[in-house]
C-alpha cells in the first residue's frame, strides 16, 4: 500500500516533465532571433516570428497591471486592517468567488460591457478583462503579506506619532512590499498565459498594432490560432511560441516562489 | 520628536503647553489623511462585490432573450441547431459534467496519493522538489496544455492506449468505448482536465493532512497500527471533509476550463455514451461559437450558457471553500 503512494507521486510528477521536455524539443528548433523580431509570414513562406504577439502580450499585461494592482493592493490593505468585520469577510469570500470564475465568463462579460458598446475589439478591453482576473490573486497575497508584518511595528510607529494612514503606507506597506511585489508578479504571469478572456476582446491581429483601441495580437491567442490550423509551419511556430510563453510564466513564478520562501520560511501558498 | 519631562496631569487641569503639543494633537485627531485612506481602501475593496454584481447583471441581461424564448427547455433540450435558431444546452452541460467526472476519477487517487506521500513518507530532502513540481502544473497556461493535447496526447491515446482499453481489456463491448476513435474525444478532454486539476486537489489535501494533529498519528501507532493502518484509520478520516473540499475545488477548476478542452474535445454538440466520441462543454461551446455568432438569438443563447456556467461554478466553489474552511476551523479548535 505504501508503495502505491510512491507510485502516485511518480505518476503525478511525470506529466509536467513529459510536457516540458516535449515543449523544449518541439519548440527549440524554431526559436531564433527572427522569432522575436519578425512578423508572422503568410502560409507557404518559411520563417517569420511572433513579434507582434509578444509586444501585444506585454501591452496587455501592462494594462492589466494598471487595473488590477491598485484595486488588488487597496482591497488587500482593507482586508488586512479590518479583519473580522462582516464587510471584510464578505469581500474576502466574494474575492474567492471571483477567483474561481471561468475565464471565458470573464471574456463574455468584458465583451458585453466593453466591446459591444464600443463597436470594435480593442486591446483596452482585453487588458481590463485580464486586470479584473488579477484582482483576487493580488488581494490575497497582499492581505497575507501585510498580516505577516508584526503588529509591534505598527504600534511603535503610532507611538512615535505617525498618523494611521502614514503608518499603513510608509511603514507596513513598505515592509511587506517585497512579498506584495512577488505576488503581483505571479499574478501577472498567470494572466499573461490566459487566452479565453482575449478571444473576443483583444481578438488578435495579424498585423503590427500597438494601439490600445484596436485589436491586438497576443502570444496565447497566436498559439491557439496556429495550433488549430492545418499547416505544419504554423504548428512549429506554435510550439516555439508556447516555449516562449511558458518560459516567461515559469521564470516569473519560480523566481517569485523562491524569493518569498527564503524570506519567510514556511511556504506561502 | 523629542520627549521632555512635562508635569503630571491632574484630572480637570488643562495640559500645559509643551513642545510635544503637536505630537499629541496628531495622535489624537484622526485627520483628513486617515479618512481619505480609509475611504480609498474601502472603495477598492468594494470594487470586488461591485464587479461581481455588475458581471451577473450584464450576463443576465444579455441572456434574458434566450431564457424567455426557450424557458427551462433551454437546459433540457439537446438540440443545438444554429441555422434553425433552436438552442438547447443539454449536450454542453452533459459534456461539462462528464469530462469533469472523468478528470476527478483520474486525478483524485493520484492527488491524494501524492499528498499522503508528501505528508507521511517522503524524506525531507524530497518533499520540497516533489511538491514544487506538482504545484508547477498549475502554472502552465491552458493553451499550452491544449497544444500538447493535440499533438502528443491524442496520438498517444489513439495508438497505444485506446486499442489497449478497447481490445485487450475488452472494454469495447461496453457502450463507453463504442464507436470509432478518431482522435478528439471526451476521454482526451478528461485526461487533460485530470492533469490540470491535480495540483489543486493535491495542494488542499496536503494542507489538510498537515493540519491533522500529531497526537492522532502517535496514538494510532502506540496502539500497534502499521503505518498504512495509521493513515487509513487515524489520519484520513480526520482529513476527509477537507479532502472532499479539495476535490470539489478541483471540480470547480475543471468545470470552467476552456482552452485545453476546446482543443481536444472535438466540438460536436451531441450527447453520446461513448468516451471515444467528440463532445462539447459549456466553456468550449462559448469559445468556439461566440466570435462567429451573427444572430442576436445565437448570441443570447451563448450568454445564457455562460450564465449557467457562472452559476454552477459559484455553487461548486462555494461548497469547496466552505468544506475546507470547516476543516481548518475544526483542526484549530
Amino acid at each position: 500500500m505504501v508503495s502505491l503512494t510512491y507510485i502516485a507521486a511518480a505518476l503525478a510528477t511525470l506529466p509536467l516533465i513529459f510536457i516540458l521536455v516535449h515543449l523544449v524539443r518541439a519548440g527549440a528548433a524554431s526559436i531564433n532571433p527572427a522569432f522575436f523580431m519578425q512578423m508572422p509570414k503568410p502560409v507557404g513562406e518559411s520563417g517569420g516570428g511572433m513579434a507582434n504577439a509578444i509586444v501585444g502580450t506585454l501591452i496587455l499585461i501592462s494594462i492589466a497591471a494598471t487595473v488590477g494592482l491598485p484595486i488588488g493592493i487597496g482591497a488587500g490593505l482593507y482586508l488586512a486592517e479590518h479583519k473580522g468585520k462582516r464587510l471584510a469577510n464578505t469581500v474576502r469570500f466574494l474575492s474567492d468567488v471571483l477567483n474561481g470564475l471561468p475565464s471565458i465568463v470573464m471574456g463574455i462579460f468584458a465583451w458585453q460591457f466593453l466591446v459591444r458598446p464600443a463597436g470594435h475589439f480593442s486591446a483596452l478591453a482585453g487588458g481590463i478583462a485580464l486586470g479584473v482576473m488579477m484582482i483576487p490573486l493580488v488581494t490575497r497575497t497582499t492581505e497575507e503579506m501585510i498580516r505577516i508584518v508584526p503588529n509591534s511595528l505598527r504600534e511603535a510607529a503610532l507611538a512615535l506619532g505617525y498618523q494611521r494612514w502614514r503608518t499603513s503606507l510608509s511603514i507596513i506597506l513598505r515592509t511587506a512590499l517585497p512579498g506584495i511585489v512577488t505576488g503581483a508578479l505571479v499574478a501577472v504571469a498567470r494572466v499573461a498565459g490566459e487566452t479565453a478572456p482575449l478571444l473576443f476582446t483583444a481578438f488578435g491581429n495579424q498585423f503590427w498594432s500597438a494601439a490600445i483601441q484596436r485589436p491586438i495580437a497576443a502570444l496565447p491567442l497566436q498559439i491557439f490560432t496556429y495550433a488549430i490550423s492545418p499547416y505544419d509551419a504554423w504548428h512549429s511556430q506554435a510550439w516555439a511560441g508556447a516555449l516562449v510563453l511558458i518560459g516567461i510564466v515559469l521564470v516569473i513564478s519560480i523566481a517569485a516562489r523562491l524569493a518569498t520562501r527564503s524570506r519567510f520560511g514556511s511556504a506561502v501558498d | 520628536m523629542s520627549t521632555d519631562a512635562s508635569p503630571p496631569l491632574v484630572p480637570g487641569q488643562a495640559a500645559p503647553p509643551t513642545e510635544s503639543g503637536d505630537l499629541s494633537r496628531s495622535i489624537a485627531s484622526s485627520g483628513a489623511g486617515d479618512r481619505v485612506y480609509t475611504g480609498l481602501t474601502t472603495f477598492f475593496a468594494l470594487c470586488i462585490p461591485l464587479l461581481l454584481a455588475f458581471l451577473a447583471l450584464e450576463i443576465g441581461r444579455a441572456a434574458w432573450p434566450a431564457f424567455s424564448r426557450f424557458g427551462l427547455g433551454f437546459i433540457t433540450s439537446s438540440e443545438w441547431n444554429v441555422p434553425a435558431g433552436r438552442f438547447g444546452a443539454a449536450p454542453a452541460i452533459f459534456g461539462t459534467i462528464v469530462s469533469s467526472v472523468i478528470a476527478l476519477v483520474l486525478a483524485t487517487p493520484l492527488a491524494i496519493g501524492v499528498a499522503i506521500f508528501l505528508s507521511e513518507f517522503a524524506p525531507p530532502w524530497l518533499q520540497q522538489p516533489v511538491a514544487f513540481l506538482v504545484d508547477l502544473l498549475a502554472a502552465i497556461p491552458s493553451v499550452v496544455y491544449g497544444l500538447w493535447g493535440i499533438f502528443v496526447l491524442i496520438p498517444l491515446l489513439r495508438d497505444p492506449v485506446i486499442p489497449f482499453l478497447r481490445d485487450t481489456l475488452h472494454l469495447g463491448a461496453t457502450p463507453f468505448f463504442a464507436g470509432p476513435a478518431y482522435g478528439p474525444s471526451m476521454l482526451a478532454a478528461g485526461v487533460i482536465l485530470a492533469i490540470m486539476s491535480l495540483p489543486y486537489i493535491s495542494a488542499v489535501s496536503r494542507e489538510v493532512l498537515r493540519a491533522v494533529p500529531r497526537s492522532q498519528r502517535e496514538a494510532a501507532l502506540a496502539l500497534g497500527a502499521t503505518r498504512w493502518e495509521m493513515i487509513w484509520d487515524a489520519v484520513l478520516p480526520n482529513a476527509r471533509s477537507g479532502i472532499i473540499g479539495g476535490v470539489i475545488l478541483g471540480l470547480g477548476r475543471a468545470l470552467g476550463e476552456t482552452m485545453a478542452v476546446t482543443m481536444v474535445i472535438g466540438n460536436r454538440a451531441e450527447i453520446s455514451a461513448s468516451l471515444l466520441a467528440p463532445g462539447y462543454t459549456m466553456a468550449s461551446l462559448i469559445a468556439n461559437e461566440f466570435s462567429e455568432a451573427t444572430s442576436d438569438l445565437h448570441l443570447s443563447a451563448l450568454m445564457a450558457v455562460g450564465g449557467v456556467l457562472f452559476l454552477i461554478t459559484i455553487v461548486v466553489n462555494g461548497i469547496a471553500r466552505w468544506l475546507v474552511w470547516t476543516v481548518e476551523r475544526g483542526a484549530a479548535g
